[in-house]
């Protein structure tokens, strides 16, 4: 047993939680960094997509003319694309992998999304290739496309579970029906939401090249390893026949999580012309390769008391889905658990269309379904003349209704009063459409924000130089959420050196798996394993210490070793101390190196670990919360809104660094008003095509839309996340957004809007309201 | 092929490609013969004479671009904008294809000093212009104000749209378009951030326009 | 993009001789809208002539009013203190459009031929009787929440979208044009603008190898009490979703002469001549106003999704006449 802390502390003058500007900040600002596109490669060769006009049709291709094109190399179809050894909807496909799309375009002559990728052009340059696309000859047999849930041929279902079966598709707690039936306050409402795009700036981009057997892929995504392990069992190799790496990654939010069938057909098209093929989704085929967020409607039936307490909430969601699978965003879990409610039910209905699948998108259901539950809650805070903070702490959940367990930490409390001081919620109107500023009317309003921590696992590799440097290393990725950076400080911190001493490095399956980015893991994961791995580097230090007969503490116990700065002494005689270089050189090792396992959410167990009545481990309910305050301006006459000011407050384990993590936090404010005030892809109901498939038609909040934000944390410090106490901030700072602004829009106008953008159409008339 | 595989002895910082400022051409362009960089780097004092072409021209032609302050010739066909020549033949990737529309303003870029979209300039009608990219902004390892701004107050995430917004918020500050908060929001609406680094880039630009020296 | 010819036109007549030669040449100026209908294949011209070299330079003022020379960039004269002075609508205009980049780069001349946004039409998978005559227009029974509700036929309701053309069609604009034969003539650019009717495809009278030299706007108080007003989904980097531009000459809280036109919701930019009509004359009051918002809006056909388009140009439009009247 040694006496390694299994919780990170902070020692004395660290840096974690500083704000650090990023270590790979140098590198963006000069343009030096290289995304997966940017590798010149020599003998690079350009594909690129030729894609189906039709959503619902078979296929017969003239290739004739493209081939014969200037530069052009190769033109693959359905008929000459070099085969997978095995498809997505195989039988006997691989455990363990879990393509997001159950077809593989170019497998036969069917086409059955629009845009979907009929053929693949490459040559020598990227102008060749792409108008050699264009002379593609395509004859269609055509069927009526289903367009989503809404089309009078669609079919709705009840679907076992959703979410690729990690949602049941029914769920039912206590006795929600009567509960309602006798509440005194009933209140129903339909809620629905666009479709929505990730759009990251930088599109997919897939660099491929074979040597043998061996494929490289430079790709951009947020999960190497479910990359490599895609592409490994698509074309029936090892895993370690593949190689992905992703050096900088121009953003995600979700859509680069899965490895997509751009990404095969790249690797796919490499092996057939025995060359470097470089593909780049354009934007347009950014809306039809990567995923959206579906397009969905909720009915939300909440019961409550005279005094504003939830009785019961029933909750029915029906969204479209795909050809092939039962994806739907899970947006009953927060509905389920944010407040305490006794009765509660909640069930998914889909129906199949002509469509891509969905994805998971910046907070996959929790921001849909905090859209539904705190507009309704707002609502009835109105209705029975509650503030809206009040109608929450009535409702305050003190475990999770869910699982009825603990929580290991919550400071929601905290979060709602720090948040209103900011804002100045106490000078508010509690009326609506009474604050004006000059012909705008002003409003004010709030919404809970909350996001679970889920189990996750990874590694890291430390590796300790005699000369006090190091190199850590994990494969995970950087989004742009700052892994690079806060790695290097937490590196520096469990190893007790400078930050300018540690290079951290990730992105390539060549190095230690770590998680995919995404569900706001990968911070509090790789954190996690680099603590551990940094503490068995430590014990190895000791261990040859207690060795070595020259060392003061030669034959000392493991426990009463301590590390501080670098330095290992006896924790009783402090003076008896040696820098661990010291002993690294009379054991004539340049360096040391240990790998860590971290954990994160459920199976961690932590120093400060208690057991239940039956001595078991007891475990916790572990999500981040938070406040958001928002004021808008709205202008009746034009419909127009804008948001003039916004606080967040959030509590979220321990911050890496308060830099990143408030940038981290007002990206995520931006997203969710982004999906709260302008963000719709439009799908033609009779062709099931989109019709504004870019960033002049899909509104993205641009600088303008944007004021300035106050982002606070609240300190927390939980010992039942991971060993460093990080529960994960990529979607938290979305979660609730759209509510906030609605409810903004609400108390400004008087006038509730429930679908999602609230564009000036829909609040046009609102002069008339008030 | 490979980038640096793990190397036991390496330390400081994390990778970093050194930026490529123009000047450089040691790399290895495509395999084929027909197109993109030509042999023969021109003298510097041809950029002088740089004149409009006027004959008509079809298929790739050769064709002088001064970018970042030296020339560079290079092969190609008319219908190569700006963008990809910097991108695919010159192998100066700072500047970035978000939308390939003039929808985004990654790929911002400076021609004769005043910003454009690159993605929406044919390469060839540039000759005889200064270009100037997220390249050409330092002065050796010193970093250019804006770019320093930026590190400062975090500008950007995930760094896609950072060379654009800075060569943008370059000519921002020139222009004088920086009077105060929404004058500066307005005039940098054409650079589109996903991660949603507004605010800070507004600080950032603030710094730089308070000092006077975001002005070359 | 096609594998195009290019060349750089050094006069006029090297520009329309290309012209003469060769019937699928086009011209470019800023290249913000024609290689953008490029790459997504919706034009394919065979040649491209660089007219940027052409003297159409100059933002002057005249015994009569404004000159802007048609190679003049958006960002120029946008914020030229003569047009911002003395004709602000057509400043706003062009300062509300698009994005600091694309001001840079386009001309005057080119924003003027600016094509719809409509996405049937920029997206060839799409039939679209202004693409391909015949084919049909899905925006009808489509998504047509940005489609136009005036000037619409059974052909086509894509909106033209532009701003510029909004502000200088309700201040008199004139366009000043060269033939391929080097033939000169001006067309008051209320006549230049074509509804679809039955031929979608023509959009302008613009005839094929004719330049556009120079704009000229008549110098009058409703020119120097004029505005635009832009209503978007967003506040920056969109196109409208109704726009008004205003001129209001009063005297005396009495009318002497008003202009209105409104972008976004016909097919061309939309002159609202009655709606000017009914101002002679009258107080400057917020009925008056709202009366002939009404009328500018009479015969409005909205379609599935545009019907709020009606209500908001009527409001977009009394708002800019209170602006302007102060």
């Amino acid at each position: 047993m040694s006496s390694e802390p299994k919780f990170f502390e902070q020692p004395a003058g660290g840096v974690v939680g500083k704000p650090m500007d990023r270590v790979d900040g140098r590198a963006k600002v000069t343009g030096a960094a290289r995304y997966s596109a940017e590798f010149a490669l020599p003998g690079l060769t350009y594909a690129v997509l030729v894609t189906s006009a039709m959503a619902n049709a078979k296929v017969s291709l003239d290739t004739t003319q493209a081939e014969k094109a200037p530069g052009v190399l190769a033109v693959y179809t359905h008929l000459n694309i070099p085969p997978l050894a095995v498809l997505p909807n195989s039988p006997d496909k691989p455990k363990g992998w879990s393509p997001p799309m159950k077809y593989m375009p170019l497998s036969n002559n069917e086409v059955q999304y629009a845009n979907q990728p009929i053929a693949v052009v490459i040559a020598d340059a990227l102008e060749r290739a792409q108008h050699a696309a264009t002379l593609v000859k395509v004859s269609y047999q055509a069927a009526e496309p289903i367009a989503s849930f809404e089309d009078p041929k669609a079919k709705l279902f009840d679907p076992q579970a959703i979410q690729d079966g990690k949602t049941a598709g029914h769920t039912v707690r206590g006795n929600p029906k009567e509960a309602l039936a006798q509440s005194a306050v009933q209140h129903k409402a339909t809620y629905t939401h666009a479709i929505n795009h990730h759009n990251p700036l930088e599109p997919a981009a897939t660099t491929a090249f074979w040597e043998g057997n061996r494929l490289t892929v430079y790709d951009a995504t947020q999960g190497i390893t479910r990359t490599q392990t895609s592409l490994a069992a698509t074309f029936g190799l090892a895993r370690e026949q593949v190689r992905v790496i992703t050096q900088y990654l121009g953003g995600g939010f979700g859509c680069k999580g899965s490895c997509w069938p751009h990404t095969v057909l790249a690797a796919q098209v490499a092996r057939g012309v025995g060359r470097p093929v470089k593909l780049v989704l354009t934007r347009p085929q950014m809306f039809t390769s990567v995923g959206h967020r579906e397009d969905q409607t909720q009915t939300l039936q909440v019961g409550a008391t005279k005094e504003g307490k939830l009785t019961a909430l029933i909750h029915e969601k029906t969204s479209t889905t795909s050809p092939w699978d039962n994806y739907a965003e899970s947006n009953s879990k927060i509905i389920g658990m944010l407040y305490a409610c006794p009765n509660f039910e909640a069930s998914y209905q889909l129906a199949r269309a002509n469509v891509m699948p969905s994805t998971f998108m910046r907070a996959p259901g929790e921001a849909p379904g905090s859209f539904a539950i705190e507009s309704s809650l707002d609502d009835i805070a109105y209705q029975l003349g509650i503030d809206p903070i009040e109608i929450r702490l009535r409702n305050y959940a003190e475990k999770d209704s869910n699982d009825g367990k603990a929580w290991s930490s919550k400071s929601l409390k905290e979060c709602y009063a720090r948040g209103a001081e900011l804002f100045g919620w106490s000078k508010r109107n509690p009326k609506p459409g009474q604050t004006r500023d000059g012909r705008y009317l002003v409003g004010m309003g709030m919404a809970t924000a909350s996001y679970p921590v889920h189990s996750s696992q990874g590694t890291a590799r430390v590796r300790l130089f005699a000369d006090g440097r190091a190199v850590v290393q994990s494969g995970a990725t950087d989004l742009g959420t700052g892994t690079y950076t806060v790695m290097t400080q937490t590196s520096a911190d469990v190893l007790g050196l400078p930050p300018d001493r540690i290079r951290f490095e990730l992105g390539d399956t060549t190095l230690p798996t770590a998680p995919n980015s995404g569900g706001s893991v990968a911070a509090g994961t790789v954190s996690s394993s680099i603590f551990v791995a940094a503490q068995d580097v430590w014990r190895k230090v000791k261990e040859l210490a207690r060795a070595d007969s020259k060392s003061p503490l030669y034959r000392a116990k493991m426990d009463d070793i301590i590390v501080e700065g670098g330095t290992l002494m006896l924790k009783k005689d402090r003076s008896k101390a040696e820098p661990f270089a010291a002993i690294l050189e009379r054991a004539r090792l340049t360096d040391i190196e240990s790998t860590g396992m971290g954990r994160y959410g459920a199976g961690f167990e932590g120093d400060d670990k208690t057991t239940d009545q039956n001595s078991q481990p007891k475990t916790y309910s572990m999500h981040s919360f938070g406040a958001h305050f928002c004021e808008v301006r709205v202008d009746p006459e034009l419909g127009t809104v804008r948001v003039t000011r916004w606080v967040g407050v959030h509590g979220a384990g321990r911050i890496l660094n308060a830099k990143t993590a408030r940038s981290q936090m007002i990206g995520g404010a931006i997203f969710g008003i982004g999906a709260a005030l302008m963000e719709a892809t439009e799908r033609d109901q009779n062709f099931a095509r989109y019709v504004n498939a870019d960033l002049a038609g899909y509104h993205v909040p641009v600088q303008a839309d944007i004021p300035d934000m106050t982002i606070e944390f609240v300190d927390e410090k939980d010992p039942y996340i991971n060993a460093m106490g990080v529960k994960g901030i990529g979607e938290l700072g979305m979660v609730g957004v759209a509510a906030a602004v609605a409810n903004a829009v609400y108390h400004a106008t008087g006038k509730r809007i429930r679908s999602l953008p609230i564009t000036p159409d829909k609040l046009l008339g609102t002069a008339a309201t008030v | 092929m490979h980038p640096d595989t793990f190397d036991p002895t390496a330390g400081g910082p994390p990778p970093e490609q050194r930026p490529d400022d123009g000047s450089r051409r040691t790399f290895i362009k495509q395999a084929s013969g027909i197109l993109g960089l030509a042999v023969a780097p021109p003298f510097i004092s041809q950029a002088e004479k740089l004149a409009a072409y006027t004959g008509k021209v079809e298929g790739a032609t050769e064709m002088k671009l001064k970018v970042n302050g030296s020339i560079r010739t290079l092969r190609l066909e008319p219908r190569v904008t700006l963008l990809d020549a910097l991108r695919e033949n010159l192998n100066l990737t700072g500047s970035k294809k978000g939308c390939d529309q003039g929808q985004c303003g990654a790929c911002t870029v400076l021609v004769d000093g005043r910003r454009v979209n690159s993605c929406l300039t044919l390469a060839i009608t540039t000759q005889g212009k200064e270009i100037t990219t997220i390249e050409g902004l330092a002065k050796g390892e010193e970093l250019h104000p804006m770019q320093a701004a930026f590190l400062k107050h975090d500008g950007f995430q995930c760094g896609y749209c950072t060379p654009g917004q800075i060569c943008s918020a370059v000519a921002c500050v020139q222009e004088g378009h920086t009077k105060n908060d929404a004058e500066i929001r307005e005039w940098m609406s054409g650079n589109l951030c996903r991660c949603g680094a507004y605010p800070n880039i507004v600080a950032a630009i603030k710094e730089v326009a308070g000092k006077g020296d975001g002005k070359s | 993009m096609n594998n195009f010819a290019f060349q750089t036109a050094a006069s006029a007549k090297q520009a329309t001789g290309a012209f003469r030669d060769d019937k699928q040449a086009a011209y470019l100026a800023g290249g913000t809208t024609l290689l953008d209908l490029m790459k997504l294949n919706v034009l394919q011209p065979s040649q491209l002539v660089d007219i940027n070299s052409l003297p159409y330079r100059g933002i002057t003022e005249t015994p009569d009013g404004l000159r802007i020379g048609a190679m003049e960039r958006m960002s120029d004269v946008g914020e030229n203190a003569l047009v911002m002075q003395q004709y602000p609508a057509i400043s706003e205009s062009l300062l509300l459009a698009a994005s600091p980049q694309l001001r840079n780069m386009a001309s005057i001349g080119g924003n003027l031929l600016q094509r719809t946004r409509c996405g049937y039409f920029r997206d060839t998978a799409f039939p679209c009787n202004k693409r391909q005559p015949g084919s049909g227009c899905p925006a009808i029974n489509g998504e047509n929440r940005n489609h136009a509700i005036l000037g619409t036929s059974d052909q086509c309701i894509a909106t033209y979208p532009g701003d510029l053309a909004v502000a200088l069609i309700a201040l008199d604009a004139v366009l000043h044009l060269e033939s391929a034969k080097g033939k000169a003539r001006r067309v008051p650019l209320l006549d230049f603008y074509l509804t679809p009717g039955n031929t979608p495809q023509r959009e302008t009278t613009l005839e094929p190898g004719e330049l556009i030299t120079a704009v000229t706007v008549p110098a009058a108080e409703h020119a120097r009490k004029s505005k635009y007003l832009k209503v978007r989904d967003r506040a920056s980097y969109a196109f409208a979703l109704v726009s008004a531009a205003v001129g209001l000459d009063v005297q005396g809280g009495t009318i002497r002469s008003a202009r209105v036109a409104l972008g976004s919701v016909g097919t061309k930019p939309w002159r609202a001549q009655a709606a000017e009509q009914l101002l002679v004359g009258k107080a400057a009051t917020e009925a008056n106003f709202r009366a002939a918002a009404a009328l500018a809006l009479q015969g409005a056909r909205p379609h599935k999704h545009n019907a709020f388009k009606v209500e908001l140009a009527q409001n977009t439009l009394v708002r800019a006449l209170q602006d302007v009247a102060g």
